[in-house]
């Protein structure tokens, strides 16, 4: 059953479309991230599941029920911010408590469900004390809590952890992962870390200008871009992207230079652009692709990753760590040809 | 290896350069601040120096202008305590500033918030409406609003004597400024945990512009405790005088009793310094970043 259906989902701001028709279902006790560059539209899609901002057109359904005119309050959501938005003035106890100021529940029950969701938190200890007594992380952890109390059908996170330094980042990272595990809740998680994205989602919506761009496990994303965007959104360092124009039986010629046959039915003549991630190409393997002085060396350990120069600019790829080429040595990087991806140069589209 | 050696010694050196029991002055720059800040607190203190001496001396002493009286006496504070007129000037005052302060400190952070997290129609046309009445200065709208108050009776009453200050556009203002600095998470947080958005306002974002109202209320009562043209206007009996209109009554025609104004003005600097003490504990920077941030 699914717990949240967007459909043809519109917000304007005085006159300026900012999401276009956004289509989406999310099941129960799926964990879906959004992601995207900064201004994409995430948060207002949010906003507009949590009912924050009003829907210029189209329509939310939380539960199986339209929500579009309900207060927040009435949606059955809860939502965690990348403020926290705890308050300083009251303690733990009562923060996590604030979430069911509204609920019906008689007394002692709430002091079980606030006694609960902090043992789960592991907060108990700091039940009695101020935000300001915290550290950043058990802040974001009173800030869940916070929402779990209300049991939503629906939680919703606003980038919650680009607050925390890199190691707590991780940290939480993992742990709202298990407590989503455990608690089986639905999930909106809304980031611009494509790194989040990847380790937490079960499945992601990368989303640029106000559109979808592609929906999909993180495992569809990272192996079957849709588009150019993607491709190049998705994975670290980006993926190279070649011009190229498709020839007789299928062959690529690249721009600059070199020419490799690629095996899988291509419109002949068609402007292309050919996708290899730096972590499938290396030197001397696979089809080769490119031949080219190396120009920088980034040392990761394990593998080096290497810049080699070409005509369009530089390329990466993967080195062996232990006996990378020297910079200057040139070098021919090759790959797996069912590694490759091939674009529409004009539309950016994924071809094959 | 060396680098890191470098940057340890570095800090370390000037944290004990910089942490020596008492520093001299370092230069003229530092002196010449120092005389400022001492030649602005004698001035400060002066007024209060002279009002406390004058209270002190008896009538033929006052024109003198010595600041150790010959002859000190407490005569004045005996016959103004002992004058029943006081303790209801004083009992006025206490009434019209403790009313004043708090509905001013009630609807100018109701109003400020409103202006601040709201987006409505024409809500810069009232924030500037609000703004300009602060250029007019209160001499202005004495005679209007004397006018008004005959008209409706309410000359002579606490009710004419407080209604101008029921709502303040500096206040207004402030507050609108300080509720800036409460993060819109906050309150739209609150608003999916089913709060309205008067709770919001009273229990969310008021908490955490306590400094605020704690200035604002110090302004406030300060304001009032010192008005004097207006209570002056619109009071006409002596039993509703406030304690400055009161204390200017001292004397007869000829002769302004200085010494019995100075006293009286002596004792009414003690609300104002026992509200000041009250609320300045509540001034405490920094309450609203402790929500915010790791
Ligand atoms: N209240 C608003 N008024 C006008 N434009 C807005 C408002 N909120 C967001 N926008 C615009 O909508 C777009 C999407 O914003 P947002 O959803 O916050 O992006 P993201 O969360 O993906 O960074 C941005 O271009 C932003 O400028
Ligand atoms: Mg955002």
């Amino acid at each position: 059953m699914a717990n949240l259906v967007i459909r043809d989902l519109v917000k304007t701001y005085d006159k300026t479309e900012v999401l276009h028709s956004i289509n989406l279902e999310v099941e129960d006790g799926e964990f879906v991230v959004f992601v995207g560059p900064s201004g994409c539209g995430k948060s207002t899609t949010l906003r507009l599941v949590a009912g924050l901002e009003e829907v210029t057109s189209g329509s939310i359904e939380i539960a199986g029920r339209v929500v579009n005119n309900l207060e927040p309050k009435d949606r059955d959501i809860a939502m965690v911010f990348q403020n926290y938005a705890i308050y300083p003035h009251m303690t733990v106890r009562k923060n996590i408590g604030f979430g069911l100021r509204s609920s019906k529940a008689p007394k002692p029950e709430k002091e079980r469900r606030i006694e609960s969701v902090a043992e789960l938190l592991g907060m108990t200890e700091y039940l009695d004390r101020k935000p300001s007594q915290l550290s950043g992380g058990q802040r974001q952890r009173v800030a869940i809590g916070r929402a779990m109390v209300r049991d939503p059908a629906v939680f919703l996170f606003d980038e919650p952890l680009s607050n925390l330094d890199a190691q707590l980042r991780t940290q939480m990272r993992l742990e709202i992962k298990k407590l989503h595990q455990r608690v089986g809740s639905t999930i909106v998680f809304v980031t611009h870390d494509q790194v989040e994205a990847m380790t937490m989602a079960d499945r992601i919506v990368i989303m640029k200008d106000g559109h979808i761009q592609q929906v999909g496990t993180p495992s569809e994303v990272y192996h079957q871009p849709a588009n150019t965007f993607v491709a190049q959104f998705i994975g670290a360092p980006s993926m190279n992207m070649l011009p190229g124009r498709v020839t007789d039986g299928g062959r690529i010629d690249l721009s600059t230079g070199g020419s490799l046959g690629f095996g899988r039915d291509l419109p002949e003549g068609r402007e292309v652009i050919l996708g290899i991630r730096p972590e499938d190409l290396h030197p001397g393997q696979g089809s080769a692709v490119i031949e080219g002085a190396v120009n920088v060396r980034e040392p990761l350990g394990h593998e080096t990753l290497i810049y080699v120069g070409t005509s369009s600019g530089d390329v990466i790829a993967k080195a062996d760590g232990r006996t990378p080429p020297a910079v200057g040595e040139i070098v021919r990087l090759g790959a797996a040809t069912e590694t490759m991806h091939v674009f529409d140069a004009q539309t950016g589209e994924a071809l094959a | 290896m060396a680098a890191i050696d470098d940057t340890r010694i570095k800090p370390s050196s000037e944290v004990l350069l910089k942490s020596g029991p008492s520093r001299p002055p370092r230069n003229m720059g530092q002196v010449l601040r120092f005389l400022l800040l001492f030649a602005g607190g004698i001035l400060m203190v002066m007024p209060i120096a002279f009002m406390i001496s004058t209270s002190l001396k008896w009538p033929h002493e006052v024109y003198n202008l010595n600041f150790i009286p010959e002859e000190p006496t407490l005569e004045n504070y005996t016959y103004v305590l002992e004058d029943g007129r006081f303790y209801w000037w004083f009992l006025n005052s206490i009434i019209i500033a403790v009313i004043t302060t708090v509905c001013s400190v009630f609807f100018d952070s109701l109003v400020g918030y409103t202006l601040c997290k709201f987006r409505f129609p024409g809500r810069y046309l009232v924030f500037i409406a609000i703004l300009s009445t602060l250029m007019i200065p209160t001499e202005m709208l004495v005679i209007p609003w004397y006018l008004m108050s005959q008209q409706f009776g309410w000359l002579d009453t606490y009710w004419g004597i407080m209604f101008p200050g029921l709502m303040t556009a500096f206040g207004t203002f402030l507050m609108k400024q300080f509720f800036e600095t409460v993060p819109d998470d906050f309150i739209e947080a609150a608003r999916i945990d089913g709060l309205n958005e008067l709770q919001i306002w009273w229990t969310v974002a008021m908490p955490l512009v306590r400094p605020a109202l704690a200035a604002l209320a110090i302004f406030v009562f300060l304001g009032n405790w010192t008005a004097f043209i207006w209570p002056l206007i619109v009071t006409n009996s002596v039993e509703m005088y406030t304690l400055p209109v009161g204390l200017s009554s001292f004397g007869d025609e000829a002769d302004v009793a200085w010494e019995l104004i100075m006293t009286g003005a002596a004792i009414s600097t003690i609300p104002t310094l026992i509200v000041f003490l009250i609320f300045q504990r509540f001034i405490i920077r920094g309450v609203v970043m402790a929500g915010l941030k790791g």
